[in-house]
């Protein structure tokens, strides 16, 4: 397999080693703070989220059940064309995928125009045919989205997940921001950074500008977590108390007379907005997972009444998928008539002949990934694999061709990272959280940043060792 | 609130609370086993802690024998008494965890660090003086949470339930350690003040924290009635069950208003406090001290069930 070193765009320095604009003062500060500041101030990051128990789980990991995810103190700079950009990309976008689901549920306009395939909605195991029809407050399914991008030059985001469904990471964005504050507040002084913390605020005024209509005065918002043991626990009670409202479990809520109530000292008080970070498969064992402990017996029966609000709607994995992934570019046309302005991987189908016969051609050159996979599982990395685990998926793929697609492997962009051999540049992507509610679409400057630890790796997944980031959007 | 939130508030306190009586009483039963023979007294110490922790029956079904090794493991370390001041620690993070939102930061702080300090401690490695340290470590932690929940909480319903778990367990406590070593304060003719029981009576007062006060209160020398006085009936000593009653009381009180509603819990902790409040300890010793312990730790439970059928589920 021919091998070329691939020249990847680094957020910080031009090819010919001089510092882009976004990060002057900072590449200055990195070139005479002495490195033992920069190590005592990182142990003392980690000290301090240990103590305030920022942590996540990590499944099937007994010894540790509470892992910290590693945080590096050089932040990522984006400026503000480049915010800007990105951010009206995000909006369309999301707004695409809002669209989309309306149909797919309702009069499903993009098959009769041919656009998508019947199977990508109907063939879809996350298909709920029990939204057939069903209205949701202001046509609005997904709420909270968390938009993968990541960046291959000075002018191009490339989208590489759209994660609507209970997307996560957001306090991650919250603290690094806060830690970065705490230990380099003369940064702060420097760089005019556009401020995060009003996230929660957002969130909550998206949530009740949802809530149903049957409710009366102000709606009564509450958080829905599977409970400690979930890997995401810390980020559901942090939002939680930001958002000022109940951390719910299944068991504290109950159903009666089509309304959704739950338990308090003070007797059942009635719930009219969940934002739930609980799946569609056990929120309510009478209509999904019948042995799933963690919903609300009845809990669909009250939503299809419209008496409660669900964040984000059920149903919602039809728009996230790798399948339908390949289909935004159209699905924005179709909806907005607008060009996509965020950028889509270039996807080759597997289920379309000729789109199969150019990826079995090229397999050693392509990302090969199941349609329904997550988490870096069922996929092949052409470039990094051996020549048997080739022939081997190769054959999956000829087996099955409508469970793949394929996408050429993309440059990711590097940003400085404190490593243990000191300073260098490490990939990553970057995940920006956009909050859709009635009367507007929020979306705070920045997101959370994931970088990929290890050298020359482009998984930034922290479930394989990759850390975070504060994201800053430069207000000039 | 939510009714878990706020049992999740009780039960934490009460952890907390419960890991410090058990340090307690470790602390006291290390101190009369290291009397010379003669001092301490015909029973065995071992097995009195053990009583007075109420798991003689599970301890039995563990060990053969009480002595310093197997009672230390049991009461502080061994992961199958649910009730070891190890998983009283756990179970109160756990709890902590799942009330992040209902707890001030200080307070998590609290919990989340000695939890982590916790797993520092080795109990197959463990030295003597270690040990102390690790005692020391426990009461620590409890005079650090409540301290924090004092200096940081809302004073609203939150506050009021973990106040609430506390109380119920400390008044448990002391009438549990009262309970086991009733008999030596019991006035006897023959030998009042002898110098076999006068240890006893000093290992109670340890056990609770007391010594001090109890001089403060007295200006006497120690009298097994005065002990019994000080516990049961003195509202100044805050480990009582005078008043943990008073105390519960004006929580429970102040629950009801809060809420707009009196019920069963209010009137069970009403009627126990007016008997405290009313008792004498003459009349506690002509119809038995025994029994009157007996009575009261039913009577407490009662409260507790009462609170959780009220507000906690």
């Amino acid at each position: 397999m021919s091998s070329r070193t691939p020249s990847f765009f680094d957020e910080m320095r031009a090819p010919d080693g001089s510092v882009r604009p976004a990060y002057q003062q900072l590449a200055h500060w990195l070139d005479t703070v002495p490195k033992d500041v920069l190590d005592y101030r990182r142990k003392e990051a980690e000290f301090i989220f240990r103590r305030i128990g920022i942590t996540f789980a990590v499944y099937g990991d007994a010894a540790s059940t509470e892992r910290l995810i590693p945080f590096d103190i050089i932040p990522r700079i984006l400026n503000r064309g480049e915010w800007q950009k990105l951010s009206r990309g995000l909006e369309q976008r999301v707004k695409a995928l809002n669209a989309y689901l309306h149909d797919a549920y309702n009069k499903r306009e993009i098959l009769r125009a041919g656009i998508v395939p019947e199977e990508l909605i109907f063939g879809n195991p996350v298909f709920r045919p029990e939204m057939n029809g069903q209205q949701v407050p202001h046509n609005i399914y997904v709420m909270i989205a968390g938009i993968d991008v990541v960046r291959v030059d000075p002018d191009n985001f490339y989208v590489l997940e759209d994660n609507a469904r209970v997307p996560s990471g957001v306090s991650y964005m919250l603290e690094n921001r806060e830690i970065m504050l705490r230990l380099f507040p003369e940064l702060f002084i420097d760089h005019p950074v556009a401020p995060v913390e009003n996230y929660a605020d957002d969130l909550l005024a998206t949530l009740k500008s949802v809530a149903p209509l049957t409710s009366s005065g102000d709606p009564t918002v509450v958080l829905m977590t599977p409970g400690i043991y979930n890997s995401a626990y810390y980020e559901h009670s942090f939002l939680a108390d930001k958002l000022g409202c109940e951390l719910v479990e299944g068991r504290d809520m109950f159903v009666k007379g089509d309304m959704l109530y739950m338990r308090t000292t003070e007797g059942p008080k009635r719930v009219d907005v969940i934002y739930r970070r609980v799946d569609d498969d056990f929120i309510d064992p009478l209509v999904f997972r019948p042995d799933s402990m963690l919903g609300v017996p009845g809990l669909m029966s009250v939503y299809q009444a419209g008496n409660v609000t669900l964040a984000n709607a059920v149903g919602t994995g039809i728009a996230d998928d790798k399948a339908v992934y390949s289909y935004m570019p159209d699905i924005i046309k179709f909806y907005l008539g607008e060009e996509p302005i965020l950028k889509n991987v270039e996807t080759y189908r597997c289920r379309e002949p000729d789109q199969l016969k150019y990826v079995l051609e090229n397999i050693d050159k392509l990302v090969v990934k199941e349609v329904h996979g997550s988490g870096g599982y069922g996929m092949l990395i052409g470039p990094a694999a051996d020549k048997k685990t080739i022939e081997a998926f190769a054959a999956k793929v000829k087996a099955a061709p409508d469970g793949f697609i394929a996408q050429p492997t993309l440059a990711l962009s590097t940003c400085p990272t404190f490593v243990e051999e000191g300073i260098a540049p490490r990939h990553v992507d970057l995940r920006p959280f956009v909050l859709t509610g009635r009367d507007k679409v929020r979306i705070v400057p920045g997101g959370l940043t994931r970088v990929a630890l290890s050298k020359g790796s482009l998984v930034v997944n922290s479930s394989q060792g990759g850390g975070t980031k504060d994201t800053w959007v430069l207000d000039r | 609130m939510l009714s878990r939130t706020a049992s999740n508030l009780y039960w934490l306190s009460r952890y907390v609370e419960r890991a410090e009586c058990l340090a307690r009483i470790l602390d006291a039963t290390y101190r009369l086993s290291a009397l010379p023979q003669g001092y301490g007294s015909e029973t065995n110490e071992w097995d009195s802690a053990i009583a007075t922790a109420g798991s003689v029956i599970s301890f039995k079904e563990n060990y053969k024998e009480a002595n310093e090794r197997t009672v230390t493991e049991w009461l502080a370390f061994s992961p199958e008494n649910p009730a070891s001041i190890r998983n009283c620690l756990e179970i109160a993070r756990t709890n902590a965890r799942s009330v992040r939102t209902a707890l001030t930061g200080e307070m998590w702080d609290a919990i989340n660090s000695a939890w982590h300090e916790l797993h520092r401690y080795d109990p197959k490695r463990i030295t003597r003086e270690e040990f102390t340290r690790f005692l020391n470590f426990v009461m620590e932690t409890s005079v650090r949470f409540d301290g924090t929940s004092f200096r940081t909480m809302l004073r609203n319903d939150a506050y009021w339930f973990s106040r609430l778990g506390f109380l119920v367990e400390r008044a448990d406590a002391t009438a549990r350690i009262l309970d086991v070593k009733y008999h030596v304060l019991l006035p006897r003719e023959a030998q009042v003040g002898g110098p076999l029981d006068y240890f006893q009576w000093a290992s109670i007062l340890r056990s609770v924290s007391a010594r001090t006060s109890y001089h403060w209160v007295y200006r006497d020398s120690v009298k097994p009635w005065l002990v019994a006085d000080l516990l049961i009936l003195n509202r100044q000593m805050p480990r009582s069950l005078a008043s943990c009653y008073e105390n519960i009381n004006r929580y429970l009180d102040d629950l009801a208003q809060f809420y707009g509603r009196q019920g069963q819990a209010q009137r069970l902790a009403r009627a126990t406090a007016s008997r405290l409040e009313n008792g004498r300890m003459e009349d506690i010793f002509q119809s038995g001290l025994h029994e009157f312990i007996t009575q009261f730790l039913i009577d407490n439970n009662r409260v507790g069930n009462a609170i959780g059928d009220q507000y906690l589920i």
